[in-house]
Order: C-alpha cells, then structure tokens, then sequence
C-alpha cells in the first residue's frame, strides 16, 4: 500500500471496472446491462488518462513559457475510445428497442422461458 | 504506383465503397458496388501475397509518418495469408448475398446490408494488416460493431437476443484487449507492436504491469475467439444469423481473433516471455482439448443442424489452440493452416445450409430428412464439406489434422495425437446423423416437391467445396505460407 | 412544449449561439480541446434542443432523412478521400504534407478537412439516432 495517495486513481479504476462487470452479470434487465458496459469502458478511460499525466505537467496545448506537457497521446486514444463506446451503446439500445417489440419484456428471464416454451 | 500502396488500398477500397453503399439507394448499384470492392479488395490480398514472397516484410507508413511515431501497415507471411482468407471468403459470399432471401428480406434497405458487409470486411482487413496496436483496437471494433448488425438481421426473433448477448460479451473482450494495449503503452511507451517487442526486455519481464497486460490480452482475446469456456455467444450467434452472414463470420471472424492471439503472443511479448516465464502452454492445452471433446459431443445431440454446424466451429477453434499451445513450429504450422481450411469448410457448409433454407425455410433435422433427392448437388457439397470436417484423405481438413498430429507426435505426446483422432471420430457421428436423414429418410408430405437450389447460391458454395478439394491435393501454397508464418512467429521470440 | 412562452423564446435565442459553439469547437481543435467529435455533438445537441421543445417533425422538415444519411456517408467520403488525394499525389495514404505549397500548411489543411468529415458523420449520426428513436411507433 506504499504511496497510496498517488495510485488513488488506479484504485479507482480498478472499483468501476469491477462494478461494471458485476452490473453486467448479476442485473437480468438488458438495460442495467449497457450501464454497466459503460460503467466498464469508463474506467478505461480513467486509467489511460491517469498514466498520461507527467508530473509537473500542464495541459497538453502549446502555449508560450511551458516547458513539461502532459503526454497527449492517450488523450487521442481515449477520445476514440469514447467514440467506440458511445456507438456500441447506440447499437445495444437500438437492439433492446426492437427486442421490447418482439418479446414484450426486457428482462432476460422471461426471455429466456418465452425462448425455451418455443 | 498502385503497387507500392497496395496495403492501405486494400483497406481503403471497401471502407469508401461502404460510404458509396450508403449514398446509392438502388439495390443492383449497391450490389455492383460491393461486388467490385471485394474482388479488388481480393486481388489486392493475392498480389500482395506474391510481394510478400519476394520481397519478405512489407512496411508502408501511414501518412508518411515513420513507424515508432505514425501507424504502420506491415504485412508478413501471417498477415498476408490472414488477408486472402478474409477476401477470398469475402468476395464468394457477396455474389451468393444477392439472391439469398436475406436480400428479399430487407428489400428496400438492401444498400445497408451491404455496406454493413463492407465495413465487416475492412474491419477484419485492417485487424489483419495492421501494425501498431491501438489501430488493431480500432479496426476490431469496427468489424465487430458491423458483426452485430448483420447477425441480428436474422429471420427469427432470437437473433436480437444472439446479437445482444454477442455484442455484451465482444464488447467486454475487446474492453479486455484496449486494457492490455494501455498497460503495454504505459510500460514501453510505444504503440508499434515490433517497437514494443524490442522494448519489452528493457521493462522487464517480472514487471506485473506487463505480466497484467498478458493476462488481459489472453482473456480479451480467448472472448472473442470464443474458446471453450467463453464460447457462449457463438452457438447462439450463427443459428440464428442468416445463413449468408453465418457463412462469412463463421470462417473470418474467429480467425481473425485467433490472429491477434497469434501475434500479440509471439511478436510482441515473445515466446521466452510467454511460454518459459510464464506456463501458459499447460492452461492452452487443456482448454484446447476440453474445446476439442465437449462442443463436439453437444452437437451430437442438437436437431437444429446450423447450431450443430456452430458448435462444431467450436471445436474447431479448439485444434487451433492446441497447435498453438504445442509452441513449436509445426505446431503453428498446424494451427494457422487449420485456420485457412477451416475457412474453406465452414464456410462450404453454411453456404451449403443457406441453400437449403432458401427452398424449404428451415435447418430443423426433420425437416431437411429425404431432401437429397430432390437437391442432389445440395447435399452432395454438404457431403464434400463434412468430409473434409472429419478429416478424409484428399481433403483440406485431412492436412490440418495431418500436420497437427505430426506436431504433437514431434513432442513425443503420443496420447495427444490419440486425443486428435477420437474427436475426429465425433465429428463422424454430428454429420452422419444429417446425412442419413437427407439421404435416407422420407421427406415430409408437404415438402415432397421442392426443386433443387438455384444456381446463384449453389456456385458459390461448389467455389468453396472444391477449393477444399483442390486445398487437399496442393498443399504447396496453403502449408507452403504457414510454415513461413511459423518460423517468422517462432523466431522473434 | 410548445406552450410554455419561455421555453419557446429562450430556445429560439439560444440555438443559433449552440451551432455556433458547435463551429468554434470544430475549427479550434488544433488550439485548445476541440475538434471533430466534440462539435458534432453539440451541433446535433442544439438541434435536439429544438426538436425537443418545437416538435420532431418540425426539426424533421430542416433535417430531413435523405440529408441526414448524405451527412453519414459524406462525412466518411471526405475523410478518406482525403487520404487519397495525397495518395494521387505520389505520397503514402493520409499523408496531408502534398495537400499544399508548404509541408506544414499541407497538415493543416488536412487535419482541418478531416476532421470536417468527422464532424458531419458524427452530427448526422446523432441526428439519425434520436430521430429514429423519437418517431418510433409501437406497432
């Protein structure tokens, strides 16, 4: 547990990834299921950024007098990650709506035994 | 000219004619569209292949960016041979889309069938051919978000539920593989995935940020390869995909995700770091085996014959496995050439499937009983393609196994080979049970007079029947590559 | 919503200011956080904005299906077909430096076309995606 004020934001990480897998297993109700995808992917994005900081470093736009930037190479790659992720949840929604129009229920239970009365 | 910049324009012509797609509403334009940009898109692949054998490894720069800073596109003997697996397949199931009765299905919004196909395609082309990590990321996704667009176009309700479950579990995959890239950049500070092979001894191999990165990668991956315990969405997936969509996914998709394993695996942490530091050969092989016996004895018992088809890729992807976990030069050899021919076979087979759907609408056992006299070339492509999924002399899946059994005989794991051989025996049983019922049962009453496929889906099918013939024959350029693949992949470590 | 005095008029006040943030955002990305998904989020958020309180077929009639889908695909179009003009012009794929006379205003106008398309596609997306999940009919 040395220096744990500076790994805070691992730990944080590790707390919604952790919580976002269990949404998505334990929840039955197909939307709880997205939220906690997203809650995932959000803790992601919080540990490409965290290890994008340089001490001592500013944002990354050059502006005169500054000599440390923060690396802003993860920036970019989250920003597409954020992009992919936003899409997926789009295209889960949509499938959620036209699965709320076939089977009349969004919960996997009674998918399930609407699937297996087939 | 065009030849110097064939990687990217391999990528680049289906991803434009997707767009294309999207701005030309009429069906036979769309279809014109997609037609050409997978046949270039596969000429492409076999010019390439032909570079790749003369002049080694292929590098091209991105924006002229040099590669530790810009994205490269390098293709060596793997990545060329994944290119014509995924365009070669890609260009014989687009002619059989057009007449399918998912084109009757979707009528007036044919055009986004097809760009989704497109966009599948480059998706599965850029994870092929690309050479910096977060790019393979990227590429993934797009195929993977096309994937779960096609699939839940089935006829049935249960495709959305197939697409949903697949789209939660790829999605928690590739989330898996976007954590690994991260705590790789985090400890080499480098995107490249030959970069980050050089810099990875200098981070240290006991680092437990690399030996995390490791963990996700093989679990983010193992998801989308869908191997034996994380294989749950792809039963489910193919059944009730349309039989053109089961068809293509079924023998690019999963290669293409046992692709990245490949690479990441060998190339980037290397053979030292991944297979004597730490033991993942052992777990490999036993799920390998586990994938090999127990999907295989499910199909046995499934009625709906796509799903016995499915569970019977997942057997498949077990073999490649084993070739992997083998760590040995034959034993890639043997995984990556099974990759190719399962290709060939899978794909025959759903073709083959989609053209019975088409005339009696439905793959149901029962069904489909006494339907080989009334479709005889149907069901004798069927036959073609289920000897080469067991294994018959003359046939592509013969030299998979061939190889395979030669691989594990090279260690010294006889029992192995015996493992090999029994679960071939299974898969004798799975295809026996639907052949006997087209070829030796009554049809049923109101499906007595049902005329034989027509030739729009039933060349495209033969294509692939006899490639796996011809495959069996010529083993020259299918071994031929693979083996150079092998040693290239075994030797960076 | 289309009652309430004062939704109507602070909405027809503010929707103008929204797209033009949505530009600003859009053309200072190589200045400050900014660029090509940012804006075409808030440009579809002003234009939700007014859906939302005007009405869906209202915002339908600006935006109908057919400009919508021509954003989707001309978005991606311009992006890749910038590529392929540095491509004509004898460099590798996306290479913007041949786009003009000097190497670096070359990059600039390339990262400013491209990220024109990325706009569009994003904003026609979002526009798509609430319009179809607003005019969706349980039937």
């Amino acid at each position: 547990m040395a220096d744990f004020e500076g790994l805070y934001n691992y730990w944080i990480v590790i707390v919604l990834a952790m919580a976002g897998l269990y949404i998505v297993i334990a929840r039955g109700n197909l939307i709880k299921k997205l939220v906690g995808l997203n809650v995932f992917q959000a803790s992601v994005f919080v540990l490409y950024i965290s290890f994008s900081k340089v001490s001592g470093g500013t944002a990354p736009i050059l502006d005169k007098g500054i000599d440390v930037y923060s690396n802003p190479l993860p920036h970019v790659l989250i920003l597409t990650a954020i992009v992919v992720g936003v899409a997926t949840t789009a295209l889960g929604l949509a499938l959620v709506v036209r699965i709320r129009k076939e089977y009349g229920t969004i919960e996997e239970d009674d998918i399930h035994s609407q699937d297996e009365s087939m | 000219m065009l030849k110097a910049h064939l990687p990217a324009l391999v990528i680049i012509i289906p991803l434009i004619c997707a767009a294309l797609c999207v701005l030309l509403r009429r069906k036979d334009w769309a279809f014109t569209v997609a037609l050409l940009a997978t046949w270039a898109s596969f000429a492409g692949s076999c010019l390439l292949l032909v570079r790749a054998m003369n002049e080694g490894v292929i590098s091209y720069e991105m924006g002229g960016w040099p590669p530790p800073f810009g994205i490269e596109l390098r293709v060596d003997a793997l990545n060329v041979y994944l290119l014509i697996i995924v365009s070669g397949i890609g260009s014989v199931v687009a002619p059989y889309a057009r007449n399918s009765l998912l084109l009757e299905y979707v009528e007036d919004r044919a055009y986004m069938f097809y760009s989704a196909y497109l966009l599948c395609l480059c998706g599965l082309m850029g994870v092929s051919i690309t050479g910096d990590a977060f790019n393979l990321f990227v590429f993934l996704e797009i195929s993977s978000l096309s994937s779960y667009v096609l699939i839940a176009l089935g006829f049935d309700r249960r495709a959305l539920t197939a697409a949903y479950q697949y789209l939660v579990m790829g999605t928690i995959g590739a989330t898996f593989i976007v954590i690994a890239i991260g705590l790789l950049y985090q400890a080499t500070g480098s995107l490249n995935m030959v970069d980050i092979s050089e810099r990875l001894p200098k981070a240290g191999y006991g680092n437990t940020t690399v030996i995390a990165a490791f963990a996700f990668l093989v679990v983010g991956a193992a998801l989308k390869i869908a191997l034996f315990p994380l294989h749950q969405w792809l039963p489910n997936a193919y059944t009730h995909a349309p039989s053109t969509v089961s068809a293509f996914l079924a023998a690019t998709a999963t290669k293409v995700s046992v692709y990245i394993l490949l690479r990441f695996v060998f190339t980037v942490f290397g053979v030292r770091f991944s297979f004597e530091i730490l033991p993942t050969a052992t777990p490999f092989l036993i799920l390998a085996i586990l994938a090999m016996f127990l999907p295989s004895i499910v199909a046995c018992f499934q009625t709906n014959v796509k799903r016995v088809l499915a569970y019977s890729s997942v057997a498949q992807i077990g073999y490649m496995i084993l070739g992997l976990g083998l760590v040995s030069v034959a034993g890639l050899t043997a995984s990556i050439v099974h990759m190719f021919n399962h290709a060939l076979m899978k794909g025959a087979l759903f073709l083959v499937l989609g053209c019975i759907f088409y005339r009696i609408g439905s793959c149901h056992i029962d069904r489909m009983a006494g339907i080989a006299r009334r479709m005889p070339w149907t069901m004798a492509a069927f036959v073609g393609g289920g000897l080469s999924l067991i294994g018959i002399p003359l046939t592509a899946g013969f030299i998979s196994k061939w190889y395979l059994i030669l691989a594990a005989l090279d260690k010294g794991w006889w029992y192995l080979a015996v493992l090999i051989v029994i679960s071939s025996l299974i898969a004798i049983i799975y295809l026996w049970r639907v052949i006997e019922a087209a070829y030796f049962r009554e049809p049923p009453d109101d499906l007595k007079e049902v005329s034989e496929a027509p030739l729009n889906l039933l060349v495209p099918a033969w294509i692939l029947v006899l490639a796996n013939f011809y495959f069996g024959i010529d083993t020259s350029i299918s071994v031929g590559v693979a083996e150079m693949a092998a040693k290239a992949l075994m030797g960076a470590g | 919503m289309k009652d309430y005095l004062v939704l109507r008029v602070i909405t027809k006040l503010l929707v103008p200011f929204i797209l033009l943030f949505g530009l600003y955002v859009q053309f200072h990305g190589d200045f400050g956080p900014g660029g090509g998904f940012q804006a075409g989020v808030i440009f579809a958020a002003g234009f939700v904005l007014y859906a939302m309180v005007f009405g869906v077929t209202s915002a339908q009639r600006i935006l109908p299906n057919g400009i919508l889908r021509a954003g989707i695909a001309g978005g991606v179009l311009i992006y890749a077909l910038v590529g392929v003009i540095g491509l004509i012009l004898g460099e590798n794929y996306l290479n913007y430096s041949p786009l003009s006379h000097d190497s670096k205003e070359g990059q600039h106008l390339g990262i400013f076309l491209i990220e024109l398309g990325v706009g569009t596609t994003v904003a026609s997306v979002m526009m798509t995606v609430f319009f179809t999940f607003a005019t969706w009919r349980e039937d």
